[in-house]
């Protein structure tokens, strides 16, 4: 008994403190009904049409273009005109202007498009808010920067733009990816052909309407939507002469194939199955918040997300107990709610993939965790999961689950948390926790990983470089790295494609 | 509990049985999710909850070189009534005085919830010989304090002496009887969050029934991360041992916002059992009339001039 239980005038407990709904007004977007394609500057009237919907409520938004190859053809034909009269011949300084006044113009209309974020892929308006719309406007802001600089980012071999890009973005983050693909795509004198994911096109056709304000010239930056079909067409486009997919593997892959042979530069940024590695002398509890922040930020749909915990054995209880305690924060819900941690899966088949997995990891004789969680009716949600006693043959260990699913295996040694984590055919990112420095570089130098994090995760910055080894694709995004796959130098020099 | 063990040398407490570790903070992390917790909105009955947790858990506090019995009685029917007005608010948790003022405030708030809390040990630098500390408790815990509200000796800790810092403790929790026991670090005065958390886990180990960050007499009292750290401290020692050791964040909590913020960050760390006024209070002196104010404006739709909440 303790002290305090022993004296006799306690106060009751109260039973819980239910916050109440403090949703983000939704009347900041004002959506039209109907989409077409962003094509030199207009709006072409799309041939076909699908619904793009709320995966929270299952509503639907929009009507949106399914762009045939034709239509694809008449994006890349617009792109290639700018680039040709007029856009490639601008100023330097010209371009960079173009570019901080959309870094600007997103930052002005941060609220709408957050709403717009998180009524169209899910995620959390706290997230969308904090996270992808600050970092988007960083992007452009730091591409800007560096559009008149080329030079100097790459000293003596004479940079020139690649010409027209195709780009094809994914819907985990969708207009962070885009600003990730258009921004240096931009500073380095090419124009474009963007290609939202599926699940996820409104905010990139809100993005158009930025480009208006902005005055960017017709046809620098094209938008068109779609299904895989259109990215096909895209890829298979002669007028492209650069490719930049981020998505997965299995498509990256094929991608890779289709331009065997065409002299099309490729950025393929693909899947991962990250080890966060947690040392016995690391801070607990700050640990624990980065395996939440990594696995659970976003749905877990992140490719770099710390989805496989490597545990060091000595402090396995203790790291999982508080593990376990913290996912009963976790508040699942309405994704414009401003307290929601955890909004819905992007899709309807995002979710049957993460059913799928996890039922082959209770199969496979995983131990699941799943804190006490009230979800919607209606929509796509997946509670916050916890495998333990997960063997590395286990598919949860080796496959992207690309959902709030975490599997927790130990080791002994430093050597040992080295091969477990490079034992993956991925290789996007890691996470060390220890307090020892020396360590931090001891590991680092040894992850076979693009970024690896040391007492963080899942933190970006549009300075910092960020790609994958082996199967997680190929090429940087991020930093001066992050021009390099938008530029061409001339024949004399070194060719980096 | 059990009397704690005296420590033999150096620090090492009896916390985890496998390792003797104390284990430390990530500054960077820790800032970072104290912040993450203050963007929690807080609306309607949710909020009306927290600003009548917040009062029911509120010390109220005077200790100025001017304190009189005047101004305790004042403060004690403050703390007894907040708002006159209005009957539904309820009682602050506890006055909190100079040992001299313990007398006066034990018969003002005679027969009513509020108890009476004293600094003591030298109170606020805690350089004093440990005889008139223990003297001090001894003679404010006769007079009728309820809890006595002690302060580390900063410079055995910061010279590593924990021993020292540890033995104090447990001989003033022992003077203290049946009065509740908090153990103010003066956070401020420990430099880095690695020293919070191992001078909370000592405060703990030696018998603390709450642990307070600070005495208010310095700038860089109570912050968000930092009473992050401590109930973190809190939580490891309730895991290991079971024991619920209470949280007084004290010093620069102005506004009721904050004490919401603080209220968050309490519920989602230590959970709704901590929501009790036995394990958490807010130290202040001037918090109270923001939370009434903003109370009112819950209940009534409109803020009201300052005018209409005693200056006390």
């Amino acid at each position: 008994m303790t002290e305090l239980e022993r004296k006799k005038d306690r106060t009751p407990v109260p039973k819980e403190w239910a916050y109440a709904p403090a949703p983000e007004s939704r009347d900041v977007v004002t959506l039209d009904d109907r989409y077409g394609h962003y094509v030199g500057g207009k709006w072409l009237e799309p041939s076909e049409t699908y619904t793009t919907i709320s995966p929270a409520t299952e509503e639907p938004l929009a009507e949106v273009g399914q762009a045939t190859p034709e239509e694809v053809e008449a994006a890349v034909a617009a792109a290639r005109d700018a680039f040709e009269n007029g856009w490639s011949g601008i100023s330097a300084a010209e371009r960079a202007k173009y570019l901080f006044r959309i870094a600007r113009i997103l930052q002005e209309r941060a609220r709408e498009f957050a709403v717009l974020e998180s009524l169209n892929g899910g995620k959390p308006i706290k997230e969308s808010r904090d996270v992808d719309l600050p970092l988007a406007a960083a992007h452009f802001f730091y591409y800007a920067g560096w559009a008149d600089k080329l030079e100097y980012a790459f000293p003596n071999r004479r940079p020139r733009p690649v010409g027209v890009a195709g780009q094809i973005i994914p819907w985990n983050f969708p207009l962070l990816m885009l600003s990730w693909k258009i921004a240096p795509a931009l500073a380095a004198g090419n124009t474009v052909v963007l290609k939202p994911a599926e699940t996820t096109p409104l905010s990139a056709l809100l993005f158009a309407d930025v480009l208006r304000q902005a005055e960017l010239p017709p046809g620098v930056v094209n938008i068109v939507t779609g299904d895989g079909r259109t990215g096909a067409a895209l890829v298979k486009s002669e007028g492209v002469d650069k490719i930049a997919f981020t998505g997965s593997t299995d498509v990256g892959k094929a991608i890779q194939r289709e331009l065997a042979g065409t002299g099309k530069k490729l950025t393929l940024e693909l899947g991962g199955k990250a080890a966060n590695i947690i040392f016995d002398d690391a801070a607990l509890d700050q640990a624990v918040e980065g395996i939440v922040n990594g696995i659970y930020f976003n749905q877990g749909h992140v490719c770099c997300a710390g989805s496989r915990l490597l545990v060091q054995e000595s402090i396995y209880e203790p790291v999982v107990e508080k593990l376990k305690r913290r996912l009963t924060t976790l508040r699942v819900g309405d994704p414009l709610d401003k307290n929601t941690d955890v909004g819905a899966i992007n899709s309807k088949q995002q979710l049957e993939k993460i059913r799928e997995l996890v039922e082959s990891g209770e199969q496979e004789g995983a131990e699941i965790y799943q804190p006490p969680c009230r979800l919607p009716e209606k929509g796509y949600w997946f509670v916050p999961t916890v495998f333990t006693n997960v063997a590395q043959s286990y598919r949860i260990a080796q496959e992207e689950i690309f959902g709030p699913v975490l599997s927790v295996l130990t080791f002994r040694t430093p050597e040992e948390a080295v091969e477990k984590a490079n034992n993956t055919p991925y290789g996007l990112s890691a996470g060390v926790w220890t307090e020892k420095g020396s360590r931090i570089l001891w590991m680092a130098e040894r992850l076979r990983a693009g970024v690896v994090w040391a007492n963080t995760f899942n933190r970006f910055d549009p300075s910092s470089p960020f790609g994958g080894y082996k199967e997680s694709g190929f090429g940087r995004e991020g930093g001066r790295h992050g021009l390099e796959p938008y530029l061409a130098f001339d024949k004399s020099e070194p060719d980096s494609a | 509990m059990a009397q704690a063990p005296v420590l033999p040398r150096g620090f090492e407490l009896p916390l985890e049985p496998r390792l003797p570790r104390v284990g430390s903070v990530d500054a960077v992390a820790l800032e970072e999710r104290a912040a993450s917790l203050t963007k929690r909105s807080i609306k309607k009955d949710a909020k009306v909850f927290a600003l009548e947790l917040a009062v029911r858990m509120m010390d109220l506090t005077t200790l100025e070189g001017q304190d009189t019995p005047g101004k305790v009685a004042a403060l004690a029917s403050k703390a007894i009534r907040p708002d006159p007005s209005d009957a539904g608010i309820p009682s602050v948790a506890a006055i909190c005085v100079y040992p001299n003022l313990v007398p006066s405030a034990v018969a003002r708030v005679e027969g009513t919830s509020v108890k009476v809390a004293s600094v003591a040990t030298a109170f606020p630098s805690g350089q004093s010989p440990i005889e008139t500390k223990l003297e001090e408790v001894r003679w404010v815990v006769e007079r009728g304090a309820d809890e006595v509200d002690m302060v580390i000796d900063r410079g055995a800790f910061l010279s590593g002496r924990y021993a020292k810092v540890y033995d104090e403790i447990v001989q003033v929790k022992e003077a203290s009887g049946d009065a509740h026991l908090k153990v103010i670090l003066e956070v401020a005065e420990l430099g880095t969050y690695d020293n919070v958390r191992r001078a909370s886990l000592l405060a703990m180990a030696a018998g603390a029934d709450f642990i307070k960050t600070s005495t208010g007499k310095l700038p860089g009292a109570a912050t968000l991360p930092v009473t992050l750290c401590m109930l973190e401290a809190i939580r490891d020692v309730y895991e290991e041992t079971g024991r619920m050791v209470g949280m007084k964040p004290a010093g620069g909590i102005r506004q009721a916002k904050q004490a919401v913020q603080y209220l968050v960050q309490l519920h989602e760390t230590l959970g709704v059992e901590w929501l009790t006024p036995d394990l958490y209070r807010l130290g202040a002196s001037s918090l109270l009339n923001d939370v009434l104010m903003q109370l009112r404006k819950e209940k009534t739709g409109a803020y009201q001039s300052p005018d209409y909440f005693t200056v006390d």
